[in-house]
C-alpha cells in the first residue's frame, strides 16, 4: 500500500474558508504544546496576550497602530499574489518608503504641513513602487524569479537605511544612537485624539475599497484576475501580460512604501535603524490567511497586530515576545499545509490497482492538451508521466 | 534473419475510463529483427508498449518472454527481463552527466559509486553500437539526437535485449534519423530485437523487417516488409471509409481572407516547426489541415493568432498585413482562434461563466465603459449567449471548470462566433467530445462558413476533415505537402502524404496552396 495525492476536481467553498480558521486553531494548539513543554501555562499566556492586545484601551489602540502597516503591506502583497507574483519584498519596499519620506522631510523642513505631509507620502509610495519595479522588470522580460530578487532587495533597503542613520543622517544631538534628527511637528501625521492611531488607518481602509473596486469592477482588474488564473488564456485574449506585471508590482510596492512613510511620519517621527519588526514579512501571512481578499486583509491585520502587542505584554511575565513570531510562523505553516489539503486529497492505493482516473490519452488523442487532462490526470508520480502522443 | 521469438504478447487488453485502448492485441518479436508498430494517433501503440515495458498493467492477456509467462509490476521488472523502452520524451536529468544518468535508478553499486567504471563501460557500449557520446558531458550540453543515444545507452547498460523506441524520429533531424536507423539495424544484426513505434510509412519501410499495424486498439495485420508496400500500409492504417458528409449551401467566395506565405516558426523544442508554409483560405470556405500531430499544427495555429513569433514569411488577414502583430490587434482584425487547449487557454477554469464570456470583448463598449466593466450588461449578454447556443451551465456565476467538455466547447464557440470573426482557426475542435456534442460543433462551424467566414480546421480526425472541408491540405514536417478539393480526396492518398510520401504529380491535386 502506498499513499497517493490526487488533485480535487472541485474544492468545496466551505473548505476554502474553513482552512484558515482551522489552521489558526491548530497553530494555537501547537504553540500551547510548546509553551507547556517550556514550563508555562498556555492558557495563562494566551489569556495574557489577549488581555494585552484587546483588554485595555491602550492595548487596543496599540494593536491598531501595529495593524496599519500590516494592512497596507498586506494589501500590497495581496494584489501581487493575485497575479502569481510572489512579492516577498514588502519589507524592503516599506524601508524605501520610510527613507523617501524622511528625505523629503529633512530636505524641506520649513514646508507647511499641508505641503510636507502629502509630499512625504507621495515620495514614500513612489520609492516603494520603484523598489518593487526593479525586480519586476527582469521578471517580466527575462522571467527572472521574483521571489529571490524581491527578497534580496529587502536587505539592500534595510542596510541602506541603516547606513543613513549611522552616517550622513545621524542626529548630532542623538548621543550617537542610530537615529535621524526628529521630524518637525508639521511632518507628523494626524492621530485620533488621545491615541497613537494615525490617519494611516483611514488610508488603509480607502486602499482596500479602491482595490476591491479595481479588482472586481474594472477592465484592469479583470486582466489581473485572468492573468493570475491562467497566463496562457490572458495572452490568447490579447492581454499585455508584461505591462501588467510591471503595473501590479508598482502598485504593490507603492502600498508597502506608503506603510513605511506612515511609520516614520505617524509613529516614530524620525528615521531609525529598525522601523519595522518585520511587518513586510508578516503581511505575507496576513494576505495568505485572508485569501487575498482586501476586506479580510484589514481584519486579519488587526488580529496580527494584536498578536504583536500580546507578545510584548507577556514579556512582563518573563516569557519572550518571540512567542508572537513563533505563533505567526506556526500559523503560516498550518495554512500552507491546509492549503495543500484543500487542493489535493490523499488516497491509499492498494498495490496492483492501477489508478483508474488516469486518462487514456492514448485513445483520446495526443496527451498534449493539458486542458483535457487537467481535471483528471494530476498524478504527480513518475509513472503517469508519459502516455500520450501515440 | 528471423531468430527465436524473444517476446510474445497474447490477447492484451487495456481499458482506460471511457476508452478501450488495447483490444486483445497480440504481438511477437523475434531476436534479430526490427519490428515496426504502425498506426494512427490513438491506435494504441504507446499503450501496448507501455504494458510491455511494465509501465501499465494489462487488464487481460499475457506476456511471454522466451516462452515463459511473466508479470511486470514495474519498468524495473521489465528491464530485468531484458525489455527496455526509450520514451518519446526523454527521462534524463539535465544537470547530470551522461554516466550519472546511465546509473541513475540502478541499485547495483549498493553504496559507493565508481563513476569512472561506469564511464568506461558507457564509452565501450557506445563504441560497439555506434552511439558516440562523451560519458562526462552534461545532458543539457547535448543535442536532442545525442540525448536519445544516452537513453539507448541507458537501456543497453541495463542489459536490454528488446529495445522499444517510441516515435524516435519525431525529434530528430533527417541526418540524425539516418544515423539512428544504422544503429538500430546493427543492434538487430547483433541478435537483439527492436520494436519501433511510428506512423511514418517511409521510415517504417526503410528500417523494419516486419510490421504490425494497429487501428483503434486492435491488430489489423502483421506483415513482412518484403511482402507489402507503403500504399497497402497506408490503407491498413487509416482503414474505414468516410461515414458522414454535410451538404454545402453555397459556393466559396473569391476573396482571400487568410493568406500565409513562406511562414517559418520555431517549435517549443527549439527547432523549426514551420518550414516555409504557404496557405490561403477564402471567404465562405473551410480548409481542413490533415496531418499527424506534431508536424506543426499547434505552431501553425499559434503563429496565425499571434501567440508565436514568425521568423520569416508573411501573414495577412483580409488586406491587412498582420505578421508579428500582438494577439489583441489580431482579435481586432476579426481573427478568432478556437484553441486546442480549451480549458486553460480558451477558457479560464476558475473564473465564472460571465467572466469567461467576455474574455475577448471586455475592452470595448458596451461591455465596458471607460475603465469600468458593466456587470449588468455582462450578465445580460452572457445569458443571451448561453441560451442562444444552448450551453448547459449550473449558473452564470459558476466557475466554468464545472462544465462538461461539450458545454465548454459550446461556450467557447458561442463567445468566438458572437464576435462575428472573419477568419476562424479551429484546432481539434471536437477532440474528446461525444457524438452529439461533435455534431453540434460541426453544425456551428458550417453555419459560420455559410455566413462567409474563412475557417481553417486543424484536426487529427480525417473523417472530420473530409466531412467538413471544402479543400484539404496536408501538413507534414512544417510544410504543406499536398492539396486537393475535399470532394476528390481519397483517404489513401491523404494517408500517404500524412506519412511523408510524395505522390507523383498526376495522382492528386498536387502543388502548393
Amino acid at each position: 500500500m502506498r499513499l497517493r495525492l490526487e488533485r480535487r476536481l472541485d474544492v468545496p467553498t466551505a473548505l476554502v474558508w474553513a482552512t484558515p480558521v482551522v489552521s489558526v486553531a491548530l497553530a494555537l494548539l501547537a504553540g500551547a504544546l510548546f509553551l507547556a513543554l517550556t514550563g508555562s501555562n498556555p492558557a495563562e499566556v494566551y489569556g495574557m496576550m489577549l488581555r494585552g492586545a484587546f483588554g485595555s484601551r491602550y492595548g487596543t489602540t496599540e494593536t491598531f497602530v501595529k495593524a496599519i502597516p500590516l494592512m497596507l503591506c498586506g494589501l500590497g502583497v495581496g494584489v501581487a499574489f493575485r497575479m502569481l507574483l510572489w512579492n516577498i519584498g514588502a519589507e524592503g519596499q516599506l524601508y524605501m518608503g520610510a527613507f523617501a519620506a524622511t528625505w523629503v522631510c529633512l530636505s524641506f523642513p520649513e514646508w507647511p504641513a499641508y505641503l510636507l505631509l502629502p509630499a512625504m507620502l507621495a515620495a514614500g509610495m513612489l520609492f516603494g513602487g520603484l523598489w518593487a519595479l526593479l525586480p519586476a522588470l527582469p521578471r517580466a522580460y527575462l522571467k527572472a524569479n521574483e521571489v529571490i530578487t524581491t527578497l534580496m532587495l529587502n536587505y539592500v533597503a534595510i542596510l541602506w537605511v541603516s547606513y543613513l542613520v549611522h552616517g550622513p543622517w545621524r542626529d548630532p544631538a542623538g548621543l550617537n544612537f542610530p537615529l535621524s534628527p526628529p521630524f518637525p511637528r508639521t511632518a507628523w501625521l494626524p492621530t485620533f485624539p488621545g491615541t497613537r492611531v494615525h490617519v494611516g488607518l483611514v488610508m488603509a481602509i480607502v486602499a482596500a475599497a479602491v482595490l476591491s473596486v479595481l479588482l472586481w469592477r474594472t477592465r484592469w482588474g479583470y486582466e489581473v484576475r485572468v492573468i493570475g488564473e491562467s497566463p496562457r488564456a490572458a495572452r490568447y485574449a490579447g492581454m499585455n501580460v508584461e505591462r501588467n506585471i510591471l503595473l501590479v508590482m508598482l502598485l504593490s510596492g507603492a502600498l508597502a512604501g506608503l506603510a513605511g512613510a506612515c511609520e516614520v511620519s505617524g509613529v516614530v517621527h524620525r528615521l531609525q535603524h529598525q522601523i519595522s519588526p518585520g511587518y513586510g514579512y508578516s503581511a505575507i501571512i496576513v494576505a495568505w490567511l485572508s485569501r487575498l481578499n482586501p476586506w479580510a486583509i484589514l481584519v486579519v491585520a488587526v488580529l496580527f497586530g494584536g498578536l504583536l502587542v500580546g507578545g510584548y505584554a507577556v514579556q512582563l511575565a518573563g516569557i519572550p515576545a518571540a512567542v508572537a513570531y513563533m505563533l505567526q510562523g506556526a500559523i503560516l505553516f498550518f495554512v500552507l499545509g491546509g492549503e495543500f489539503l484543500t487542493r489535493y486529497r490523499i488516497r491509499l492505493v492498494v498495490p496492483g490497482e492501477v489508478a483508474p482516473e488516469r486518462r487514456a490519452a492514448g485513445a483520446a488523442g495526443s496527451g498534449s492538451a493539458p486542458g483535457a487532462g487537467d481535471a483528471v490526470a494530476p498524478a504527480r508520480n513518475g509513472r503517469a508521466g508519459d502516455f500520450g502522443g501515440n | 534473419m528471423a531468430g527465436d521469438i524473444l517476446v510474445e504478447m497474447r490477447g492484451i487488453s487495456k481499458r482506460f475510463p471511457g476508452v478501450l485502448a488495447n483490444d486483445r492485441v497480440s504481438l511477437s518479436v523475434r531476436a534479430g529483427e526490427v519490428h515496426a508498430l504502425l498506426g494512427e494517433n490513438g491506435a494504441g501503440k504507446t499503450t501496448l508498449m507501455s504494458i510491455l515495458s511494465g509501465l501499465y498493467r494489462p487488464d487481460g492477456g499475457e506476456i511471454l518472454v522466451e516462452g515463459r509467462p511473466v508479470v511486470f509490476r514495474s519498468p524495473r521488472d521489465a528491464i530485468r527481463a531484458g525489455i527496455g523502452m526509450v520514451h518519446q520524451h526523454f527521462r534524463l536529468v539535465e544537470p547530470f552527466t551522461v554516466a550519472e544518468n546511465v546509473t541513475l535508478g540502478l541499485d547495483r553499486p549498493r553504496f559507493a559509486l565508481h563513476l569512472a567504471a561506469v564511464e568506461q563501460e558507457v564509452a565501450r557500449l557506445g563504441d560497439r553500437h555506434g552511439l558516440k557520446v562523451d560519458p562526462r558531458a552534461q545532458i543539457w550540453q547535448l543535442s536532442v539526437g545525442e540525448q536519445q543515444r544516452v537513453e539507448i545507452l541507458k537501456m543497453l547498460y541495463r542489459g536490454a535485449r528488446v529495445l522499444i523506441m517510441d516515435e524516435p524520429t519525431a525529434v530528430l533531424t533527417p541526418q540524425e534519423a539516418r544515423d539512428l536507423f544504422t544503429v538500430l539495424r546493427q543492434m538487430a544484426a547483433a541478435g537483439r530485437a527492436v520494436v519501433f513505434i511510428s506512423h511514418k510509412l517511409q521510415e517504417v519501410m526503410e528500417v523494419a523487417d516486419r510490421i504490425t499495424v494497429l487501428r483503434a486498439g486492435r491488430n489489423v495485420a502483421t506483415l513482412e516488409k518484403a511482402a507489402t508496400s507503403a500504399r497497402e500500409l497506408a490503407r491498413l492504417m487509416v482503414g474505414r471509409e468516410v461515414s458522414v458528409s454535410y451538404q454545402r449551401t453555397r459556393q466559396a467566395g473569391q476573396e482571400v481572407l487568410l493568406c500565409l506565405e513562406g511562414v517559418e516558426a520555431m517549435g517549443d523544442r527549439g527547432f523549426l516547426a514551420l518550414r516555409g508554409l504557404s496557405l490561403r483560405v477564402h471567404a465562405g470556405e473551410i480548409v481542413g489541415v490533415a496531418g499527424v500531430s506534431g508536424n506543426g499544427q499547434r505552431e501553425l495555429a499559434e503563429v496565425i493568432s499571434g501567440l508565436r513569433p514568425t521568423l520569416r514569411g508573411s501573414i495577412r488577414v483580409g488586406d491587412t498585413e498582420v505578421t508579428g502583430c500582438h494577439p489583441a490587434r489580431l482579435i481586432a482584425c476579426g481573427l478568432s482562434l478556437v484553441p486546442e487547449d480549451r480549458l486553460g487557454t480558451g477558457l479560464v477554469p476558475t473564473l465564472t461563466v460571465c467572466d469567461n464570456a467576455i474574455l475577448k470583448c471586455y475592452r470595448h463598449p458596451p461591455v465596458s465603459r471607460g475603465p469600468f466593466l458593466r456587470r449588468g450588461e455582462i450578465r445580460r449578454r452572457t445569458r443571451v449567449l448561453v441560451e442562444e447556443f444552448a450551453v448547459k451551465v449550473p449558473g452564470l456565476d459558476a466557475p466554468v471548470r464545472k462544465l462538461s467538455g461539450g458545454n465548454l466547447q459550446r461556450l467557447l464557440l458561442a463567445r468566438e462566433i458572437s464576435a462575428r470573426p472573419r477568419v476562424m482557426v479551429a484546432v481539434h475542435p471536437t477532440r474528446g467530445l461525444d457524438v452529439g456534442a461533435t455534431a453540434g460543433v460541426h453544425r456551428l462551424l458550417l453555419e459560420q462558413r455559410d455566413e462567409g467566414a474563412a475557417i481553417l480546421l486543424i484536426s487529427e480526425d480525417l473523417d472530420e476533415i473530409l466531412a467538413l472541408s471544402d479543400r484539404v491540405v496536408v501538413l507534414y514536417e512544417g510544410r504543406i505537402v499536398g492539396e486537393m478539393p475535399a470532394a476528390q480526396a481519397s483517404r489513401e492518398e491523404i494517408g500517404l502524404m500524412m506519412a511523408g510520401i510524395e505522390l507523383p504529380k498526376d495522382a492528386g491535386g498536387g502543388g502548393q496552396a
